[in-house]
């Protein structure tokens, strides 16, 4: 079987606590394709990120994931990271002591020092200022979340999925990030950008809308963004608040 | 053995090929003194005991020693008592840094202990980095005890860390006063496995004004290890500023337990505390696993960033 990177969600369903979070959603996400995942805060977007790399709490679910075929299902995190997909937090975590280089070349597929220096310059950091720097508070959140960028790049991986890429990004950072995803499409990996701003979306080749757990549009990205503007925005209904219980209906 | 193998025996458990050349140094092992080299201004005077060594260090006024001095403390035999007294003074506006390695690689009851009298005068710095390293038996009874002054315009760093080998059993009891606009920190890094038992109690007063402290302790046990941390903070001057943190990671029937105690004497003072003990952090965990790492590769990468 070939290892495109063409990853499907095939009617999907996951509850956590009781509550119905994804209804039967169905999605293709092409291999060597930039994917935006957007809605609203509480879709359930970070939920289906977490159900495809497999975190746990969010392995129980109905329907299917495949990757290139072959049901994810069974595996493990780091069984699917070794298949090549990976996840950016969006909020990335902190780790008391650990350097840099030593959380970049954790899953590096090259572990030398020149890859650090590499994939840190190619998020914009200086790799003179962050080789001695550990991953911890003393980061603030943008440094963290390229470092985070980092190491994925050094991952080499076929899948990125990528929650919030803006979250506590200034603006300059924000386009080393968007040229770092330019670089994983041209690398061929595929990418999934999940967020709620028009600006990700922009940078996006193809998009899925999810409301309440369900994919409500799927198409280009100025369909998507119409339907995300015209609709979703000026909607008065607080999809963390209104998500119906397991069995109801749509909304 | 020779006095030249036995120290090139207890180099090698360090990692060390030689004593550093250049480098101010006191090798002990067991209760004998096999080596010292000074430096201007560094003055050491030591006295054979019947089970260790007795040990006064000066570091004179104003002299500021640039390359750490050397300390090794060891014994090679499976079994013995080894009992160090120091008394440091750290004269005015000194300053050095003293890296002290207690080996006993092939201990199977073996007791160490240690009581330190240290004096950081004004304006002087001083820092003790303690690195052991230990048996895989992990047969050794530790008792490193130190009361500290710090006087003013000071800083006083120590770092305790288990580099190698099982810990046996640790019971630190560090005590410190600490005076105006002076800094203090103390660093436990410690790992422990199999019945390994830890106990660490350190204290600091922050009796000067604008004095400031940190007591910070990372510890990881498995296996059935035990671990206890007492880390006290008084403040009890105006503008006193402290902090204690305490992180530790408990693997399978290990446990795990930490008391800050944060007393605040003074209404211009103040202390802030901070604990985090239970399993690896899974965010952490499934993060390091999203880019292929095993858990248990995980779980070793953590632990090693917290220890070392």
């Amino acid at each position: 079987m070939s290892e495109n990177g063409h990853l499907e969600i095939r009617n999907l369903s996951l509850c956590l606590d009781g509550r119905k979070i994804l209804r039967d959603v169905s999605i293709d996400f092409w291999a060597g394709r930039v994917h935006a995942l957007i809605g609203p805060n509480g879709a359930g977007k970070s939920t289906l990120a977490s159900a495809i790399m497999g975190l746990a709490g969010y392995r129980d679910f109905e329907g299917d994931i495949l990757l290139d075929g072959q049901s994810l299902k069974s595996q493990s995190v780091d069984e699917r990271a070794r298949r090549g997909m990976t996840l950016g937090w969006q909020e990335p975590a902190r780790y008391e002591g650990l350097t840099v280089p030593a959380f970049v070349l954790a899953g590096a597929a090259d572990k030398s020092p020149e890859t650090v220096a590499r994939v840190l310059h190619e998020v914009g950091l200086d790799p003179d200022r962050y080789l001695t720097r550990k991953v911890d508070k003393t980061l603030s959140g943008g440094e963290r979340k390229r470092i985070e960028l980092a190491a994925i790049l050094a991952m080499e991986p076929r899948i990125v999925l990528m929650d919030e890429p803006d979250s506590g990004i200034d603006v300059e950072a924000l386009e080393r990030i968007f040229d770092a995803v330019k670089g994983l499409k041209q690398r061929g990996a595929t990418v999934i950008l999940i967020t709620h701003s028009l600006t990700v979306l922009r940078h996006a080749e193809h998009a899925f809308l999810l409301c309440c757990g369900s994919l409500v549009d799927k198409g280009s990205i100025d369909r998507v963004a119409g339907y995300f503007e015209n609709k979703c925005i000026p909607c008065d209904h607080h999809n963390a608040r209104e998500v119906a219980p397991a069995g109801a209906g749509r909304p | 053995m020779t006095d030249q193998s036995i120290v090139r025996t207890l180099y090698e458990s360090i990692g060390m090929g030689d004593a550093p050349p250049q480098a101010a140094r006191v090798i002990v092992h067991h209760n004998r003194v096999l080596g010292t080299q000074l430096v201007p201004g560094f003055e050491v005077q030591v006295e054979e005991k019947p089970d260790g060594i007795s040990a006064v260090v000066t570091v004179k006024e104003g002299v500021r020693i640039a390359q750490p001095v050397h300390m090794c403390f060891g014994m090679l035999p499976e079994k013995g008592l080894q009992r160090i007294e120091l008394r440091i003074r750290m004269e005015q506006r000194s300053a050095a840094t003293l890296l002290a390695h207690c080996t006993f690689p092939n201990a199977v009851d073996v007791t160490h202990a240690m009581d330190a009298e240290i004096v950081v005068e004004d304006g002087a710095e001083y820092s003790y980095l303690e690195r052991h390293v230990h048996g895989p038996a992990g047969g050794v009874l530790v008792l490193p005890k130190a009361r500290i002054r710090v006087g003013d315009d000071a800083r006083f760093k120590t770092e305790f860390q288990l580099v190698q080998g099982r810990v046996g059993t640790i019971e630190v009891d560090y005590e410190a006063a600490v005076g105006q606009r002076s800094v203090l920190e103390m660093v436990a890094r410690i790992s422990g496995r199999g019945t390994d038992q830890i106990k660490i109690s350190e204290a600091a007063h922050l009796c000067g004004e604008h004095a400031r402290g940190v007591l910070t302790s990372y510890i990881a046990v498995r296996d059935e290890a035990r671990c206890e941390v007492r880390n006290t903070l008084v403040a009890c001057a105006p503008y006193a500023r402290g902090h204690v943190d305490c992180k530790e990671i408990v693997q399978d029937n290990a446990s795990a337990k930490a008391v800050p105690v944060v007393d605040v004497q003074h209404s211009k003072a103040h202390v802030t505390h901070e604990a985090a003990i239970g399993s690896v952090d899974t965010k952490q965990l499934e993060t390091l696993m999203s880019r292929g790492l095993t858990e248990e590769e995980a779980v070793e990468l953590i632990i090693q960033g917290l220890l070392t």
